[in-house]
């Protein structure tokens, strides 16, 4: 599976962007709404016309036609013919290659069986919930056996529970596959989920290309330490296995308890909703228990964020504004700090 | 349940027709319009009707206006389309015809009569190409309308999967822009039949509407009204088979149609 490489592309919001994606990789481009996110996919479909050079497999591709240049494309809207059934959608491409029909019907029905949409197959795409609807034009890019595959935000506009089981059964798939996928989404643990590097893009700018982990401990400026929201990252002075899957570290005075399995911990990063403030002291085991000092109080639209000093070190905590409201929290004040460990990231010494 | 409530629709629907007929059979029968001549009553009218087609003056006449209707409406409505299409999909050739079609398309199409009765002469041809002239430009608006609206995410879809420009316009845009198309012909159907009348009754000795002018003549307002009637239902049966044939080629697809 090719690699594909960007060299001074630029495009609507985009400028002068210099990306290679290597072979067989995931790779997750990921911003804010108008960033430039789907621009980058349509450059390297070939869909929309750019300044500069794409690269793909060593092989310049600009002015290659967008059937030519072997890419499966998952579009936000999903683009499913709404005159064709479901079969017809994940034949067309293979149609357009001029293959037999009993080879066209044997590929489709696999693809279905595949992505389990056997029975739709004579459905018509208005008939089709969500979820299906992204199987059928995820089957659809994949028919033509494409040796990269573009995925713009496949699990938006689905509920909850159903982009969590298709991100499962795509991550599955694409490892599967191993093929070269751009995988774009604004969902950072999306991102860090599926990806294997993540490209942070703002304004048609890439702030960051590293790998997930990376990108939340070594964050390289200002705006992508507020996006991936990990300001609280600990360094570990000492780190001690308790049991399998039990970890002591130590960083100055705090001493925490933490669930992981495999080795020393190097730094730690706590997401601010994951710190819990009280100003009485909350029931429960003392595990994981601070006393600190609030430093600072900030009003958003939902969320209250605290700045706390816990000895010589600051943190960051978010909190609904409904729970900030109901305490009595004032600037500096002592209050109760409470680690969660529901969304702790590690990085290994 | 369903056949029952259908039943009472149907019914319901049906009342106003009925009641109509009957006030128009009263009015007629006792005379209660000024001049017993000009408004027969409903059992003339239908009377009159099985006479005309008894003596075969209202088939023949029919079959010409239907003739002229059918070839004319075909014509308009190939060439609207053909050049509806070709106007969506190439922009330049939109950006050279559009300027034209702007300027011709809200001539009303018995406008031209004149003209066209001096150019073609007053033959077979003359209504055909009101009619023909009458289908043509909505077709084109409609049709170019329609394919510059299809979603270019569909374009750029079909391009990905590999399909070539024809494939593209034959397989993606041309079934796409059908609602428009049709919206088109529909409206046509009816207005081609509406044109037809007025062109043979000013212009051309033979059918409905000729057969409507020769009746004035002679005082017969019965003759009239069969005519009226005639002309009232093929509109209507007209605009019902493009209807029809848009629920049969788009309705499966659409969740709208």
């Amino acid at each position: 599976m090719p690699e594909i490489r960007l060299v001074n592309v630029s495009k609507h919001i985009c400028s002068e962007l210099n990306i290679t994606i290597r072979n067989n990789e995931i790779f997750v481009i990921i911003g804010p709404t108008g960033s430039g996110k789907t621009t980058i996919l349509n450059i390297i479909a070939g869909v929309t016309d750019y300044k500069g050079k794409v690269y793909i497999d060593e092989q310049c591709v600009d002015g290659v036609s967008p059937g030519k240049r072997n890419v499966g494309y998952l579009f936000q809207g999903l683009a499913l013919f709404p005159h064709l059934t479901v079969f017809e959608n994940i034949a067309f491409g293979l149609r357009a290659k001029g293959m037999k029909e009993g080879a066209i019907k044997e590929r489709v029905l696999s693809l279905m069986e595949m992505m389990r949409i056997k029975h739709l197959s004579a459905r018509y795409p208005h008939m089709l919930s969500g979820g299906e609807k992204k199987r059928v034009a995820l089957a659809r890019s994949l028919a033509p056996s494409p040796q990269i595959l573009l995925l713009d935000e496949p699990t938006s506009s689905l509920d909850h529970q159903t982009a969590k089981y298709l991100r499962g059964e795509m991550i599955d798939l694409l490892r599967k596959l191993r093929i070269t996928t751009v995988y774009v989404t604004h969902d950072l643990r999306e991102a860090e989920e599926i990806a294997d590097r993540i490209a942070l893009i703002f304004h048609g700018k890439i702030e960051q290309i590293s790998t997930p982990k990376d990108l939340f401990f070594n964050p390289q400026n200002e705006s992508v330490s507020q996006f991936v929201g990990m300001p609280n990252i600990i360094e570990c002075t000492q780190s001690r296995i308790l049991t399998s899957g039990l970890v002591e570290v130590v960083s100055g005075e705090m001493r925490m308890i933490l669930p992981y399995d495999g080795g020393n911990i190097k730094k730690i990063a706590i997401p601010p909703e994951d710190i819990y403030i009280s100003d009485v002291k909350p029931p429960g085991p003392a595990l994981n228990r601070f006393m600190g000092k609030v430093e600072e109080i900030t009003r958003y639209n939902s969320a209250v964020r605290v700045k706390l000093s816990t000895g010589n070190r600051t943190l960051l905590a978010e909190l609904p504004i409904a729970a900030f409201d109901e305490m009595n929290i004032e600037e500096g004040k002592e209050v109760h700090v409470v680690i969660k460990l529901r969304r702790l990231r590690y990085v290994k010494s | 349940m369903k056949n029952k409530t259908g039943r009472l629709q149907w019914a319901w629907g049906a009342m106003p027709v009925i009641l109509f007929v009957v006030v128009w059979e009263i009015i007629g029968r006792f005379n209660l319009f000024p001049g017993q001549f000009f408004f027969p009553p409903f059992s003339a009218v239908v009377k009159e009707f099985y006479d005309l087609t008894a003596n075969g003056i209202l088939g023949k006449n029919f079959l010409s206006s239907l003739t002229r209707v059918l070839i004319g409406l075909f014509g308009g409505s190939i060439a609207g389309i053909f050049v509806g299409v070709i106007m969506g999909w190439k922009h330049m050739v939109n950006k050279a015809l559009s300027p034209i079609i702007s300027l011709l398309y809200p001539i009303p199409a018995l406008g031209w009569l004149p003209l066209l009765m001096l150019w073609i002469g007053i033959n077979e041809m003359l209504p055909i190409t009101i009619i023909f002239i009458c289908s043509f430009f909505p077709v084109v608006y409609n049709t170019t309308t329609g394919i510059k609206n299809v979603d270019k995410s569909y374009i750029y879809a079909a391009e990905t999967l590999g399909a070539s420009n024809i494939m593209i316009l034959f397989k993606v845009i041309i079934p796409l822009a059908l609602p428009n198309i049709f919206t088109g012909l529909r409206l046509e159907a009816g207005m081609s039949w509406r044109v037809l009348i007025a062109a043979e009754m000013v212009a051309i000795p033979t059918g409905i509407g000729a057969l409507m002018i020769q009746a004035e003549s002679l005082v017969r307002v019965d003759i009239i009204m069969v005519c009226l009637i005639v002309l009232s239902v093929m509109c209507l049966l007209f605009e019902k088979i493009f209807a029809l044939a848009e629920k049969h080629m788009v309705g499966r697809w659409s969740s709208h149609a």
